[in-house]
């Protein structure tokens, strides 16, 4: 999918957790992303991840790293 | 089956709890204090003649019908006045009563016309019986005296008119009011007053000259009236008539069952004769009604049996040729075909559908099992993900359960409201009435919302109304917050018992940071400090505070957000967990907390359970002998994006019009044409069918059984009354698609499939048909622990144990206005329409609301040289449409607002792609505008008209022989 719609949505996620400090930002984006995407959706952006994640916020970038290291999501 | 006749005691039940013990007629009665001698003489099974009382309103002791004598006391006091003490003797029937009773009757008849065998009301009319009752032989007054029955007065041959006479009122398009019928018992008046709330009714005159007026002796159509038939349903006679009862006749068997509009949840009883409905009833057993009723459930069914009722399977190769219509097995091998030939070549994942909010909960259940275990991914989606899914997150995350805490009951010990982003005088109106009532009698109303609703000024109701700026919720919810916490109104036993401390410590430090305060964050929302701190004030001290909301609160690009800063406030005030208080989500559509608690969203099986727990996919996969996919599919908008993309081609939808409903209309489009196939299962073709290659008809909630799950979590059946009229209930449709897919699904009834919903649902466990139909309705959970349901949730703790405060720091929408887009445009809903219109626009409930208008602020208006009833255009960065404006100071400077009710307006064509953070959920409610003048119809519009019409063409079934 479109990375810009998903590195769109994924840092209004990271905004949302932002204000609970980066200890808690981190997991906390990394778990919603895990509960709530489609795999396709974590390929895409874990592609965009790969090539250099541009415009991903921080935190959420370190989140994606860790998730993507924790669980990737098995081809259809 | 017969005709359920409910007991009318004649007064409202007495709630205390003190009990009085008198001798009535020589029985012993024991009634609780307050009860009148009337309702304690029907308790013992006596019926004290009566015209002016009915048990829906308080006792008026008007007609003087029903009289009793006592012993010890003088005179003969009516019995719907009196109340009950310890030790009356009474007396119901004397030669006196009898006497006093005839000579009233006399006189009620004396002035009523005698056309009983060609009444409407023939066979159910009150002063008919009462004539009966009293052994009225001979009215010796004649009929040629002063009266208001005749239109020229008798014995007159000048032809001079009777003054007194009144023509029949048939203004409203659902009942007539016929005047010379008419005996001013003002039950009517009543009812409109203390049941529904609207005061549109008087008593005009005085004396003879007594008449029932709408208004100032307006039409009913014309007058403040919202056709609720509360009314009409108080009438004893046939002066308020349901027209459908003057056409067809009185009923003989009726039905039990749920409206299948709003969320409310209103239990009717069907009045039938054959398979005819004649009318709909309020039912007074039902406990989310209470015998109340709105013009919608009450009146506009008439969709049910409308000509564009689609009644045959229709299949067309691509969108742009003609409908086919084909039998039933054509429709489905042709849909099975489709879907799995885009599996095969695009993957598994490529396909998904979408329950429906209007359907089943067993409906619902039964298609997200299709597309689990069917279609073998988690590719399914409700309507509750443009409506209500940032509730489900933060109630979850904040409490534990993502539904409302209270019963609508609960609002009759709540003192102060509060309410958010919802409308229900509009969207949730039997609510609505119930609210008011509970207002009247002294609780205090807050409405935050950027219009001025009807909620907001009421007759005897006056709210505090913070007008904020759309878009920012969660800086008006924080700024309350503050004032909570820095003016030490925190109800810190609470917090310390039931929440995580540390946790609200944190987020009370965030909150009283001065940058929360309303006087900082006045210039953001727009809401007057002083208002604003009042309101925080009296929410958290002013007894037992209740909030309820509505879309306005979730279709945000911080819906999730704000829903969790209305659970904080609730849990810092302590207003949780006991009647009368809590945090109550209206939902909008009939079962959209069912389809919910059904597993219709991506990533929970059914009662919220994610799908990547082992534990509870193992329970699945027994009973269902399949394996599941662990990971959460696409949400609705997911899918879109998807589909252009080119990786997800076929959808099923039920019962959902995602074209007309969904955000940024031409973008929806897109995705729909992208799809190699979409099959709609409904009862019309909607605006999504115009991009349909498979048209599966539907039935309606009159032809088949299930239940529904209303905004209480109230589960509630739904009974068939009429055979489906396109053959198959909608559930048995779906069974024939996924045996067409290869997936078998064996049920023979839909009461199995509640008892496999029990089975595999731990709040369910305790529901089945039988227990339904023994208690009439139970509210989730319903288990061992709570055989009966949960009226009230989080009792003595939260479901997720303690209580969660979470910090909801203030993010502006990316949506801005600016030079070219200056104005803010909010969405709602009115009263007489239901969400798309699919129904309600087929029913005569378009007389109140032809078409979707332009709401603007006079001050917009003048800038833009535009005047009341101008055709405007209104365009935002995704569209533009155009529509006519209505000049009103309901709505702020700068915001607009218009309802999306009308296919032709598309109020979605100019909402965005902008969602909620953690759900999706579309910003309906925020989109950068501008108002310019207009000729007519955009391009848009045309191209949209034109293509819905080609689209739209059906080539009949030839004969089979």
């Amino acid at each position: 999918m479109s990375p810009d719609r998903l590195i769109y949505m994924a840092n209004q996620i990271g905004t949302f957790f932002r204000s609970q400090g980066h200890g808690k930002a981190v997991p906390g984006i990394a778990e919603h992303i895990k509960k709530f995407w489609d795999p396709r959706m974590k390929r895409a952006i874990f592609a965009h991840l790969d090539a250099g994640g541009a415009g991903l916020e921080p935190d959420v970038r370190e989140a994606l790293t860790s998730l993507q290291a924790a669980s990737l999501p098995a081809a259809p | 089956m017969s005709l359920i006749e409910e007991i009318d005691y004649g007064t409202p039940a007495s709630k205390s709890e003190t009990m009085v013990t008198l001798t009535i007629d020589g029985n012993e009665v024991t009634v609780p204090e307050g009860t009148s001698i009337m309702r304690a003489a029907m308790d013992a099974g006596h019926q004290i003649p009566k015209l002016c009382a009915t048990d829906m309103v308080d006792a008026f002791g008007s007609c003087r019908l029903c009289l009793v004598e006592i012993e010890g006391r003088a005179g003969t006091p009516a019995s719907c006045t009196t109340p009950v003490m310890n030790g009356l003797v009474v007396h119901t029937q004397t030669e006196r009563l009898k006497k006093l009773r005839k000579g009233v009757m006399e006189l009620y008849i004396s002035d009523h016309p005698l056309d009983c065998l060609t009444c409407g009301a023939n066979g159910d009319c009150e002063l008919q019986d009462m004539a009966g009752a009293v052994g009225l032989r001979d009215v010796r007054y004649g009929y040629e005296g002063e009266n208001h029955v005749f239109a020229k007065s008798p014995g007159k041959t000048d032809g001079c008119s009777n003054d007194n006479w009144m023509p029949k009122d048939e203004s409203n398009p659902y009942f007539t009011y016929d005047p010379s019928k008419c005996i001013v018992c003002s039950r009517c008046v009543r009812a409109c007053e203390e049941v529904q709330g609207t005061f549109a009714l008087t008593i005009s005159g005085r004396g003879f000259d007594s008449r029932v007026s709408p208004g100032m002796s307006e039409s009913f159509l014309g007058s403040e009236c919202v056709s609720c038939g509360a009314c009409v349903q108080a009438c004893p006679t046939a002066t308020l008539t349901e027209k459908s009862v003057i056409e067809i006749g009185q009923p003989e068997h009726s039905v039990v069952t749920t409206c299948a509009y709003c969320g409310v949840g209103c239990a009717f009883k069907t009045e039938m004769r054959g398979e005819e409905v004649v009318r709909m009833v309020p039912y007074k057993d039902g406990k989310a009604n209470r015998g109340h009723s709105c013009v919608k459930g009450r009146f506009a069914w008439g969709y049910t049996n409308h000509k564009e009722r689609i009644l045959k399977p229709m299949i067309r190769e691509r969108i742009e040729d003609p409908w086919r219509e084909v039998s039933w097995d054509e429709a489905f091998s042709f849909a099975a075909a489709r879907m799995r030939g885009i599996q095969k070549k695009y993957g598994r994942d490529a396909i998904g559908g979408i329950t429906s909010s209007r359907c089943t909960n067993e409906e619902t259940y039964l298609v997200q099992k299709l597309i689990r275990a069917g279609f073998g991914n988690n590719n399914v989606d409700t309507c509750a993900r443009v409506c209500h899914s940032p509730t489900g997150y933060g109630l979850a995350t904040t409490f534990g359960t993502s539904a409302g805490t209270q019963d609508f009951d609960s609002v009759e010990h709540t003192d102060v409201v509060l309410v958010i982003g919802a409308n229900p005088a509009s969207a949730h109106p039997v609510f609505a009435s119930r609210l008011k009532k509970r207002l009247r009698q002294g609780a205090r109303l807050i409405v935050i919302d950027p219009r001025r609703t009807e909620m907001v000024e009421s007759p005897h109701v006056k709210a505090l109304h913070l007008p904020l700026m759309p878009g920012t919720n969660v800086a008006v919810m924080t700024a309350l917050a503050h004032v909570i916490v820095t003016e030490g109104l925190v109800n810190e036993a609470f917090v310390r018992e039931r929440c995580d401390w540390s946790e609200f410590e944190e987020w009370a430090a965030f909150v009283a940071q001065p940058k929360n305060s309303p006087e900082a964050t006045a210039i953001l929302t727009g809401v007057d400090p002083k208002d604003l701190r009042e309101a925080a004030r009296t929410y958290a001290t002013g007894g037992n505070g209740a909030i309820y909301y509505g879309l306005g609160v979730t279709e945000h690009s911080q819906g999730s957000t704000t829903v969790i800063a209305i659970a904080n406030l609730a849990m810092a005030t302590g207003n949780i967990g006991r009647p009368g208080v809590g945090v109550n989500p209206l939902r909008g559509q009939n079962n959209v907390q069912g389809s919910c608690d059904m597993g219709s969203f991506p990533h929970e099986l059914p009662g919220y359970r994610h799908i990547s727990g082992d534990a509870v996919r193992d329970q699945f996969e027994a009973l269902w002998n399949v394996k599941l996919n662990p990971e959460p599919g696409l949400r609705i908008p997911n899918m879109f994006d998807a589909a252009v993309e080119g990786t997800f081609m076929g959808i099923y939808v039920q019962g959902e019009d995602i074209l007309q409903s969904d955000p940024n209309t031409s973008h929806v489009v897109a995705a729909l044409s992208a799809m190699e196939c979409v099959i709609v299962h409904d009862l019309f073709l909607n605006e999504t069918a115009n991009y349909a290659h498979v048209f599966l008809p539907g039935s309606s909630f009159l032809e088949k059984d299930g239940t529904f799950t209303n905004a209480e979590r109230r589960i509630q059946r739904v009974r068939k009354v009429m055979t489906p009229k396109n053959g198959m209930a909608d559930w048995e449709v779906t069974i024939g698609l996924a045996k067409a897919m290869g997936f078998e699904m064996k049920y023979g009834h839909p009461s199995e499939i509640m008892d496999e919903i029990a089975a595999l649902t731990p709040t369910f466990a305790g529901v089945s048909y039988a227990k339904l139909d023994e208690l009439g309705s139970v509210q989730w959970p319903c288990n061992e622990k709570a055989p009966e349901g949960t009226p009230v949730m989080h009792i003595d703790g939260f479901v997720r144990g303690k209580g969660k405060f979470v910090v909801t720091e203030y993010v502006a929408t990316d949506e801005r206005t600016g030079p070219r887009y200056p104005l803010l445009l909010t969405t709602g809903r009115i009263l007489s329409q239901y969400n798309v219109g699919a129904q309600t626009r087929r029913t005569d409930n378009v007389v109140w609301h032809a078409e979707d208008r332009l709401e603007i602020h006079p001050h917009d208006a003048e800038q833009r040289g535009v005047r009341d009833g101008d055709w405007v255009r209104l365009k935002s960065r995704a569209g533009e449409t155009t529509l006519r404006a209505e000049i009103t100071d309901r709505v702020a400077p700068g915001v607009v607002y218009t309802t999306f009710h009308h296919p032709d307006t598309q109020a979605n064509v100019i909402t965005t792609d902008y969602s909620d953070w953690a759900t999706n959920c579309p910003e309906y409610k925020v989109t950068a505008v501008q108002v310019s003048p207009s000729n007519g119809p955009s391009d848009w519009q045309k191209a949209y008209d034109a293509q819905a019409r080609q689209s739209r063409r059906i080539v009949p079934a030839e004969a089979a022989e």
